[in-house]
């Protein structure tokens, strides 16, 4: 694949999450087919479509309640994650995770999480698994900025790096910790420089760039495979949506918004192929294609029943 | 930790009886688990070189190797990594070293663990093994001293057992490593360095939720678990001189909880009391009440809750045995009960 190619591959990739996002948006927004609480990840699609490529098929993926993109990028099929949105019994979990919870382990994707923080102690254990069971697993676990500054997180970070297991920690830095900014919430707003307190490698990345995102995760599970241990990568990014649908975003500072939406990265690699000379039509090909493959996703995710209220009671214990 | 490692083969349990300990038959235990099968993983605070704080996995690192190792003191980290290495399909027991410790990272066994199973459809389950003790002992603090069992109870998804005797530390132990559920055992320290007994350490491993009979008796059903189980057993026996058979049923298991074996014997004598070391309010005792009330037994006499009283647990030993169920007080409040 070259170059152009790649980049636009790339571009296809975060028009798929953008159009999986503004969809289930629509649905949350303009009916009854999705309820409840919802967090978009829209502006913020260079950071798993860089990553994912990076992973292999015996790599554990662990992410957030704003995972829908990581899930998508991972390999979850659209129609899956639409359809368990909207309670369908086809949805990835049959309507027992919804948006906040998918949980997909034949894809690698071992689950979304409400919880913030608790992946990474999950994760960790995923890599300690892989030191005794022989697959070779690097697990990669994603959080926000404010998860950092939970105490799971803490001896996740540590134990990872005192028995130097493969793991590579993914925080999405957008810069808001839900409603509230996590520069006022921490005395060091470069997150990165935590790796080097637990002894382990970090580094901040432009999370707007897939490209960039892309050759950092290489590096970090290249570390691991080779036991050199975890990594902590920050993705710097912004969220041009609320914390959850619904969020009227009074917190947002101003100008915040322009300047992220000049930033974000499907914009952005747009003009940056456009400047290259990139024919115009492979461009909306790439925006097309995507915005097709959701509205079939939809379409037959809501052709599905709901999930069935008999079941509701079951797979509590084996 | 070790660099690299590579899984061992399953060995047979080896049929054999030996004389043990309630913590020896604990050990055991683990040393039958490690060998009989091969994904399991035996870590937390303390357990690996030095082989526990009492002493319980002693010897198990020299045999087993890097599958048994100490960890930071990081309960979320214990905790949240054996829900991750199960979902991988390992069999990782866990130690959380005092059950009050369990407290900084409960998200762990409730949020995760427990829920795993259930929003995958049974596609991704945590089968973890929690060891944790419970119980008061000379000296101990109030935050060395709680009966927590109801509070990881309410939890849905979440297996527990508090077994008493040597034989049960045992074979709980093996059917919960052998369980697909998340299933938490609670020791006592009270009774890892009890007298010896005999403990046969080859027996297949049980379903869970079994319960024992320890007396039976026609005039009052006394439902009992943990190492308070035991003054129950010496207040009903005192209560025989006096001419009260009290029926005392254990309770190995109390998630899965053998109602069928409590129903009965409720129904039989028509009166009933549950003992329990942990604090009346909210505790488990009331559950198993509610359920024998439920099932529209009808009693001779109104149910009676024996537990602490609701205070926290005090150091010293004189204050800490004011509040703690003893048999002479158990007796006293069910001989009350039966000539009501």
């Amino acid at each position: 694949m070259d170059d152009t190619e790649r980049r636009l591959a790339d571009l296809h990739a975060m028009w798929r999450i953008r159009a999986l996002e503004e969809k289930i948006r629509e649905l949350r927004i303009g009916g009854e087919e999705i309820v409840g609480s919802v967090h978009l990840c829209i502006g913020q699609e260079a950071g798993p479509v860089g990553a994912c490529t990076e992973l292999g098929p015996d790599d554990a993926l662990f992410a957030t309640y704003r995972g829908h993109g990581w899930a998508l990028a991972r390999g979850v099929p659209a129609e899956g994650i639409i359809a368990e949105c909207a309670g369908r019994a086809t949805g990835v979990n049959g309507g027992r995770g919804g948006s906040a919870y998918f949980t997909a382990p034949e894809h690698g994707f071992h689950g979304e999480n409400s919880i913030v923080g608790a992946g990474l102690p999950i994760a960790v254990g995923a890599a300690l698994a892989g030191r005794f069971d022989g697959a070779g697993r690097v697990a990669m676990t994603v959080c926000g900025d404010g998860a950092l500054n939970q105490g799971a997180s803490h001896e996740a970070l540590n134990m990872a790096a005192a028995f130097r297991l493969p793991v590579v920690f993914v925080c999405e830095n957008n810069y808001w910790s839900e409603l509230t900014p996590i520069d006022e919430m921490v005395g060091e707003p470069e997150l990165w420089r935590r790796a080097a307190g637990y002894g382990m490698a970090g580094a901040r990345v432009d999370g707007n760039d897939p490209d960039a995102v892309r050759a950092a995760v290489r590096e970090a599970v290249e570390r691991g495979r080779s036991g050199g241990g975890p990594t902590l990568l920050e993705l710097m990014t912004q969220r041009l949506v609320g914390h959850y649908i619904g969020d009227v975003e009074q917190y947002r500072r101003p100008g915040e918004l322009d300047r992220a939406r000049e930033a974000e990265p499907i914009a952005r690699l747009t003009g940056e192929l456009e400047a290259a000379g990139v024919p115009a039509a492979a461009v909306e090909d790439a925006r097309s294609r995507a915005r097709a493959e959701i509205e079939r996703a939809a379409a037959a995710a809501l052709a599905a029943p709901l999930a069935d209220p008999e079941t509701a009671k079951d797979h509590v214990y084996a | 930790m070790p660099e690299t490692t590579q899984r061992p083969a399953a060995e047979a349990p080896v049929a054999e009886t030996r004389k043990l300990k309630y913590g020896e038959a604990v050990n055991a235990a683990l040393a039958r688990l490690l060998a009989e099968v091969p994904d399991s993983l035996l870590y937390g605070e303390d357990v690996g070189k030095p082989g526990g704080v009492f002493g319980v996995t002693r010897g198990l690192r020299r045999r087993f190797g890097d599958r048994v190792f100490d960890t930071p003191i990081s309960e979320a980290a214990i905790l949240g990594s054996a829900v991750g290495a199960a979902l991988m399909g390992a069999r990782p027991i866990v130690e959380i070293m005092w059950a009050d410790f369990s407290l900084v990272a409960l998200d762990q066994l409730v949020n995760q663990a427990a829920n795993a199973r259930y929003v995958s459809r049974g596609a991704a389950p945590a089968p973890i093994v929690v060891r944790t003790q419970q119980g008061n002992a000379p000296g101990a603090c109030a935050q060395h001293s709680q009966s927590l069992e109801a509070l990881l109870l309410h939890v849905p998804g979440l297996r527990l057992a508090m077994p008493r005797t040597a034989q049960d530390a045992h074979d709980v132990l093996v059917a919960a490593v052998h369980a697909d559920d998340p299933v938490i055992v609670v020791e006592n320290r009270s009774l890892y360095f009890g007298d010896k007994a005999e403990v046969d350490l080859g027996g297949a491993p049980r379903p869970m939720g079994w319960s024992h009979l320890r007396r039976a008796g026609r005039d009052v059903t006394v439902v009992s678990w943990g190492a308070v189980a035991g003054q129950a057993l010496a207040a009903a026996e005192s209560l025989a001189a006096r001419g009260v058979e009290a029926e005392v049923l254990e309770l190995t298991w109390l998630n899965p909880v053998d109602m069928d074996a409590v129903l009965a014997s409720a129904a039989r004598t028509r009166r009933l009391a549950v003992v329990h070391e942990a604090n009346v309010t909210g505790g488990f005792g009331a559950e198993i009440v509610a359920r024998v009330a439920e099932a529209g037994i009808g009693l001779d006499a109104a149910p009676v809750r024996i537990g602490a009283p609701d205070v926290r647990i005090p150091a010293a030993p004189g204050l800490a045995a004011a509040v703690l169920p003893a048999a002479g007080p158990i007796a006293a409040r069910i001989a009350a009960m039966t000539t009501a």
